[in-house]
């Protein structure tokens, strides 16, 4: 079956899969998929989870207002985008963006663009539990230890 | 008058709740709700200057009015993904 594209925030796993077919159309000649998963070693520090919390209205406000700023700036067919809330374990899918467009470049360069704006914009925190048992929230330019980990491109 | 502030992330924990009442001015903005912020709950003060306001589903600047308003966040920068 297909769905229908999306924009939401889920603590459940996210399919992808669903995803990536939601966005599949005749029209489109190129579909891009990215997932951002949870990763083990940031600057040397092992991370065994990542707790993530958000402010669901605000977010998924924020996400259609960067689905509407792609679609003003490439010919994007459709796109999808669900981040993941709650306690992740390595490896787990934290976010998934799913575009297409008539052209490849188009739907990379419009996923480039709504993921790297996610991460600036979209009120959604994560938490490392370090391998030593201790806990940090990851805050950029606050001074915090952990934000080094989303500096690395 | 009192307005209700929500709170997230490293600000919820600092602060102990997920929901502050605070006792702002009927012309208040942004920059006095940050300030008010930083006198009602001293926790904060050590990530105040970091903190992100947002108004409904928008982020405030320093002169954005904040007061009669009951869709209130205050939160630190963001790191989804």
């Amino acid at each position: 079956m297909k769905f229908s594209p999306m924009i939401q925030l889920t603590h459940e796993p996210i399919d992808f899969a669903a995803l990536t077919e939601s966005v599949r159309s005749t029209q489109a000649g190129a579909v891009v998929l990215f997932l951002g998963t949870v990763r083990e070693l940031t600057h040397g520090r092992q991370t065994v989870a990542l707790d993530y919390d958000g402010y669901p209205e605000m977010a998924e406000a924020k996400l259609r207002e960067l689905e509407a700023e792609a679609r003003s700036r490439w010919p994007v067919i459709e796109a999808g985008i669900v981040h993941r809330l709650g306690h992740l374990e390595l490896g787990d899918v934290s976010v998934a963006v799913a575009v297409s467009c008539p052209h490849r470049h188009q739907a990379f360069d419009a996923g480039r663009f709504l993921i790297d704006r996610l991460k600036e914009v979209v009120p959604i925190w994560k938490k490392e539990n370090w391998s030593d048992g201790s806990t940090e929230w990851v805050h950029p330019g606050t001074g915090d230890v952990a934000d080094l980990s989303d500096r690395t491109p | 008058m009192k307005t209700a502030v929500k709170l997230f992330a490293r600000a919820r924990d600092l602060a102990g709740t997920a929901m502050l009442e605070l006792d702002l001015s009927e012309s208040a903005t942004a920059a006095d709700l940050r300030a008010v912020l930083g006198e009602q709950v001293p926790a904060l003060q050590l990530i105040l200057p970091s903190l992100l306001i947002a108004v409904g589903n928008d982020y405030a600047g320093p002169t954005t009015r904040v007061a009669g308003r009951t869709d209130l966040a205050v939160f630190p920068p963001v790191s989804g993904g």
